[in-house]
């Protein structure tokens, strides 16, 4: 089996469901210029609805498709996670719109944790296994195999930001989106509805949270509630990668992260054994005997390289790949 | 009208020494685990004024706050445990886990400091996660923190031959190992609440506060506002790795698991509640907070056991939508903190006029 395209599939894979968290952080931060730190609860939450509907629908014993029980997890997940969205905007990020920063930041914080400890309330401490449904056939592409859940979370994060494109640059409400992105006084002047915008914002970001929250849990088969902190810091990065605020960022971003941590967690166990360093190997010569290993980082480090990847971007380029200049304060 | 008596300054000061001087051997008739409760309530203040300098002072969030204070906690561990077989003396681990914290927070800082405000709040809370992970993993092919399990049989603090960990007699009066910490937290305490309050009208609290207020403005004064802010970020870590310190010493035991998120919202739901910058304000909050979850363990359980015949809603649950929901309502009723620092006070209501 050829490892490196493996690793290439499955860092898509992970790197799709990044780019479609990864666009929500970076459409809020487009029209309000602040991080929606809850945004990886929404995600969160997402997945754990989506996993109650999908097992009560197998729990009826209905003889639907396994494609369509996922799709009404998905589509119940949807309205859930906007609603949740739409709340975060009132509660956490509307009364402190002229505030300074710090306190949308703390509410937004505030509300994270009450939304994970709700969370955990309703779905309890333990992690919930996702029912594997989905008939989980391989296919083989130059020595390497890719699932057919691997193909549906890829092909519909590709709809998804194609509609989304679509939406923001040829819909009536994009284009309010990108002129209050661009100055909201003016927008104003132009008769545009700048909470309306807002709000829509945050709700459509949430609607995309959730379907990423169902591709997750159905990749990984499993969801629990603290699953959207992680993955939220790292959509983060992949936006930050890209350049936060910038649509088409995120989506590269988001790729290219997926890509980093996969090839990064497939290839570091290998790099930093020390039987293969020359010199160190010789000092090691009692465990590197037999072709022993001497692996200082495994791949349980895997969690690291998006922080790291955040670390390094914001140290040499803070405006990410195709951002525009972020440096200064609004 | 003149007061009928009127009591110098000092009385008052003296009263509230006398009082804490005496609090732990009021405690100890109640129960040793009392005293305990409020060393740990000490070391909170400690670690509360130690973060207001950052979000306080200087208005930086920093959400990995509990990884300095990790860091702090495992250099004691390592260096005092039979784990490298090392036991170096209370007086080189406390400042070399201050200096190690100060430089993590230097080096984490250094890159982000100079961009926007929210980037430093999302680095530092991957922060607190990577060196989770590292106290995780650390542990193989060459074990430096022994993973998950932690460290254990961490050597308590000794001074001049007294062991802080045994029970020892003065005038005839016992004093416990618990006890003997809460005079050495005292002190450190006395020490931080000194500090901050002269940083507080010093020429670098000026300077944060002008920087919280409008970073361009104060840069417009002449204040170099990165490594000012630098100056805000090291200061807060390093007293976050004392605090470890003396967290490892007292507990003899760390481990991953005491570094989690969660303690790090719970430190900035102090500074929040309190007042942020304002360090009596502070110390209220991290007073109340601390008591919080001993409340609730004693009345929530109970009720809860009473009105529904088994527990709904685990105390530590509640305790965590509280601290959330604190977080939420402080931000949108009370920006300035239930205590807050006249200031800051003044400058929020001039805001919310401005946003009328």
């Amino acid at each position: 089996m050829d490892i490196f395209l493996q690793q290439i599939i499955n860092g898509l894979t992970t790197g799709s469901v990044y780019a479609i968290v990864a666009l929500g952080y970076t459409m809020v931060y487009g029209v309000i210029q602040l991080i929606n730190f809850a945004h990886g609860e929404v995600v969160m939450i997402g997945a754990m609805t989506a996993f109650t509907v999908i097992m009560a629908v197998v729990g009826l014993g209905l003889p639907l498709p396994p494609a369509l029980i996922v799709l009404l997890g998905v589509l119940a997940a949807i309205p859930v996670c906007m609603a949740i969205g739409y709340t975060l905007e009132r509660v956490a990020y509307r009364p402190l719109r002229h505030a300074p920063r710090l306190a949308p930041l703390i509410t937004a914080i505030g509300m994270s944790i009450i939304l994970q400890h709700v969370a955990l309330l309703i779905w309890g401490r333990d992690p919930r296994a996702f029912p594997q449904i989905m008939e989980n056939t391989s296919f083989a592409i130059g020595g390497a195999a890719i699932s057919s859940v691997q193909i549906a979370i890829i092909s519909m994060s590709v709809i998804l930001m194609a509609a989304l494109t679509w939406f923001v640059y040829r819909t009536r409400f994009g284009i309010a989106m990108r002129a209050t992105a661009e100055n909201v006084h003016v927008a104003g002047l132009m008769g545009i509805d700048a909470n309306r915008v807002i709000a829509g914002t945050f709700i459509i970001a949430a609607g995309l949270g959730a379907v990423a929250g169902v591709m997750v849990g159905t990749y990984y088969g499993i969801a629990h509630y603290t699953m959207g902190f992680i993955l939220g810091l790292k959509a983060f990065s992949a936006a930050v990668l890209g350049g936060i605020g910038n649509l088409a960022g995120a989506m590269l971003g988001g790729l290219l992260l997926g890509l980093v941590e996969a090839l990064g967690a497939g290839y570091i166990g290998d790099f930093t054994d020390l039987c293969r360093w020359p010199v160190v190997s010789g000092m090691l010569s009692e465990r590197c005997a037999d072709g022993g290993h001497v692996v200082l980082f495994g791949s349980n480090y895997q969690d690291v390289f998006a922080f790291a990847v955040l670390i390094l971007v914001l140290v040499f380029r803070p405006s990410g790949l195709l951002g525009e200049r972020v440096s200064e304060r609004a | 009208m003149k007061p009928y008596v009127r009591f110098p300054r000092w009385f008052g000061l003296a009263l509230i020494a006398l009082a804490l001087l005496l609090l732990p051997h009021l405690l100890t008739q109640v129960g040793t685990a009392w005293v305990r409760i409020a060393n740990f309530a000490i070391l909170f203040i400690f670690l509360s004024l130690g973060l207001n300098i950052v979000v306080g002072m200087a208005g930086l969030l920093d959400l990995g706050y509990v990884a300095f204070y990790a860091v702090g906690a495992y250099v004691w561990a390592l260096l005092a445990s039979p784990h490298f077989g090392l036991h170096m003396p209370f007086w080189a681990i406390l400042p070399l886990g201050a200096l190690l914290a100060c430089i993590a927070g230097a080096v984490l800082g250094a890159p982000t400091l100079r961009l926007r405000g929210d980037y430093l709040a999302i680095v530092t809370l991957g922060f607190g996660e990577i060196v989770r992970i590292f106290m995780n993993n650390l542990s193989s092919p060459f074990n430096i923190t022994n993973g998950p399990k932690g460290i254990t049989r961490i050597d308590g603090m000794n001074v001049a031959g007294m062991n802080f960990s045994a029970t020892d007699t003065f005038l005839g009066i016992p004093f416990s190992g618990p006890t003997k910490y809460y005079y050495v937290l005292l002190l450190l305490l006395l020490l931080v609440i000194v500090v901050n309050l002269r940083l507080q009208n010093s020429r670098i609290g000026r300077a944060w506060v002008a920087i919280r207020e409008d970073e361009l403005a104060a840069k417009a004064a002449g204040i170099n506002t990165r490594n000012v802010k630098l100056l805000a970020f090291a200061m807060g870590a390093s007293f976050g790795g004392i605090a470890g310190g003396m967290f490892a010493a007292m507990q003899g035991f760390v481990s991953p698991e005491s570094f989690v998120l969660h303690e790090s919202i719970m430190i900035l739901a102090m500074v929040v509640l309190g007042g942020m910058g304002n360090v009596w304000g502070v110390i209220a909050g991290a007073l109340l907070l601390s008591f919080v979850p001993e409340l609730l363990r004693y009345t929530v359980e109970p009720a809860q056991k009473a009105l529904f015949g088994k527990m709904l809603i685990e105390p530590e649950v509640l305790r965590m939508l509280l601290f959330g929901m604190a977080l939420v309502l402080m931000m949108r009723f009370r920006p300035a903190g239930l205590w807050p620092e006249s200031r800051h006070k003044r400058e929020m209501s001039e805001m919310k006029e401005e946003a009328a």
